[in-house]
């Protein structure tokens, strides 16, 4: 067990000069569940794509420290080759592709990574396995299926990459409490039965902290606090300042 | 009786203009492919169809035998779609549509101007051994090279249509053309993909060039043909093959019954304007076309 995950003062940009981060540094050890909070706006998706690559393709960019997946410096590699390596990202907003259906959508996260024929109708096995609605809505548009399903489909389409380091922005955002709850005990199976490491950005503080037994704050673009999760849900005095008041 | 012949003359004139709907659909297709995963209209698409014809032409002028010509043009029309990808198009990802339509512009006089260079500027006669001999269906006249034509298009989008839906890079060819951003997260690679399309996008221009090539003539006024897609384009969607085909075959028919019918209340001369006046109608109504996407999501 070692650092899967390590940002060492990392400040990142959009457009050239919109500051998005500032310095901030924190690590992700290998099997564990980390939740990054903060209030909207914080810089938790940035930090997110930042890990992923995926800055300059919305025109942002890492503009000083360190990135390191597993040893290796992020930025310097495509997005296709970090999911090889097994950084697998879950977008914001879900980010399916509408048009396909549900069983499409999930094939393509393993193509993403390479699969072929097998490795394909494994991957769905295990993901059907997890979240049962996807079987029954496998044919279905995604475009037009309901927000959890979304969701799930959004997480299914990851793991069919076999994450090793799984990194996901804002899986409640627009759930209901029930559907969350599910989505959180998925997520914490893969990581407890599988060894599937969790990287989850959350503005849901109080099921992240319940569900990931480590967690950062950012608070406008700077890390803040860190801490193990028990520790912090115990200073209720602290989330109100530093979790924008969400605290459900 | 002359009633029946009024309606067998009718139907020839709407046959007809199917046929020749085709025709327009078979350019319309390779504007919809490059649209759908690069969300550029490539305006060189027309001077591609021009470089195909010619490059085919001047090779069986040459001495070269006809499948050895395809296959020879095809490679060609591959490179060109790859260089094309990396060289212009690579580097303006992620700038605005308009840059990436005038780029495209810029292109299509580089490729025609290139065209040129490479095989001088004489008008070739081009011959793919299909008569032009009419058959008759009981009293309704279509001529051969049309079903001809309109057989190989079919082909075409059938074996596209098979490879989008059932291959692996179809799939991802549809998935990029839904979300780009989403398809890049996912891992899935752009550039290969792209260039997998420009290539498809080149064979469609061969196809098209030594159709219309042998209709009209290989000559620069090929490359204008595009200009005959764009209201198909409008009418059926932008990003729609079915579209592509549909409004190909709606503005074919309709332009020819237009000018039998309606022309001479007007003096004539209709149909090299009619299927503009149908896009600038739909335009009004519905501005996505036919088939183009318009949003659908439940939140």
């Amino acid at each position: 067990m070692g650092t899967l995950l390590q940002f060492e003062r990392v400040s990142a940009v959009y457009g050239g000069s919109v500051s998005a981060l500032t310095e901030i540094s924190f690590r992700v050890e290998e099997g564990a569940f980390v939740a990054l909070l903060g209030a909207n706006g914080a810089g938790k998706s940035t930090t997110l794509k930042a890990a992923s690559n995926l800055l300059p393709a919305e025109r942002g960019r890492v503009t000083g420290g360190d990135i390191l997946f597993a040893g290796d410096d992020v930025t310097r590699i495509d997005p296709a080759r970090h999911i090889r390596a097994g950084l697998v990202p879950v977008l914001e907003g879900r980010r399916l592709f509408r048009a396909l259906s549900i069983e499409e959508n999930l094939v393509t996260g393993a193509i993403g990574r390479g699969f072929g024929h097998r490795r394909i109708a494994e991957g769905l096995d295990r993901v059907y396995d997890l979240f049962p609605r996807l079987k029954q809505r496998r044919r279905s548009v995604a475009g037009l299926t309901s927000g959890g399903e979304q969701q799930m489909a959004a997480i299914g389409r990851g793991l069919m990459a076999e994450p090793r380091l799984f990194v996901l922005d804002e899986p409640s955002m627009g759930l209901a409490p029930l559907v969350v709850a599910e989505i959180f005990d998925a997520l914490s199976r893969l990581n407890r039965e599988e060894g599937v490491t969790l990287l989850v950005a959350e503005q849901n503080s109080s099921v992240a902290l319940r569900h990931a037994d480590w967690a950062v704050v950012l608070e406008t673009g700077r890390s803040s606090l860190s801490g193990r999760a028990a520790d912090l849900i115990a200073r209720a005095d602290v989330q109100d300042s530093y979790f924008g008041g969400a605290v459900v | 009786m002359m009633d029946w012949l009024n309606f067998l003359f009718g139907v020839e004139v709407a046959v007809g203009g199917l046929l020749s709907g085709v025709m327009y659909a078979l350019v319309a297709i390779g504007f919809v492919l490059i649209y759908k995963t690069s969300g550029v209209l490539n305006f060189a698409q027309g001077a591609m169809v021009l470089f195909a014809a010619l490059t085919f032409v001047s090779l069986i002028e040459r001495g070269v035998p006809f499948w050895l010509a395809i296959v020879f043009t095809l490679a060609v029309m591959t490179m060109l779609g790859f260089a094309i990808e990396r060289s212009v198009l690579r580097p303006l990802t992620n700038r605005s549509p308009m840059v990436l339509f005038m780029a495209t512009l810029g292109l299509s006089y580089v490729i025609e101007g290139a065209a040129q260079l490479i095989w001088g500027t004489q008008v070739h006669r081009l011959d793919l051994g299909i008569s032009n001999e009419p058959i008759d269906f009981g009293g309704i006249y279509v001529s051969q090279f049309d079903l001809a034509a309109a057989a190989i298009a079919a082909a075409m989008v059938a074996a596209l249509t098979l490879f989008f839906r059932f291959t692996r890079t179809g799939l991802s060819f549809r998935a990029v053309a839904d979300d780009t951003f989403a398809a890049t997260a996912v891992g899935l690679r752009l550039n290969l993909i792209r260039s997998t399309v420009w290539t498809a996008a080149g064979f469609v221009a061969l196809v098209a060039g030594l159709l219309w090539g042998a209709r009209l003539g290989v000559q620069f006024s090929l490359s204008v043909v595009v200009l005959k897609a764009l209201p198909v384009l409008v009418l059926g969607g932008f990003d729609s093959i079915l579209g592509a085909i549909v409004a190909g075959l709606m503005i074919g028919a309709s332009e020819k019954l237009a000018e039998v019918y309606l022309g001479p209340y007007v003096g004539g001369g209709i149909e090299s304007w009619f299927a503009y006046a149908v896009a600038l109608v739909v335009l009004l109504v519905r501005p996505s076309g036919l088939f183009g996407t318009k949003l659908v999501e439940r939140y």
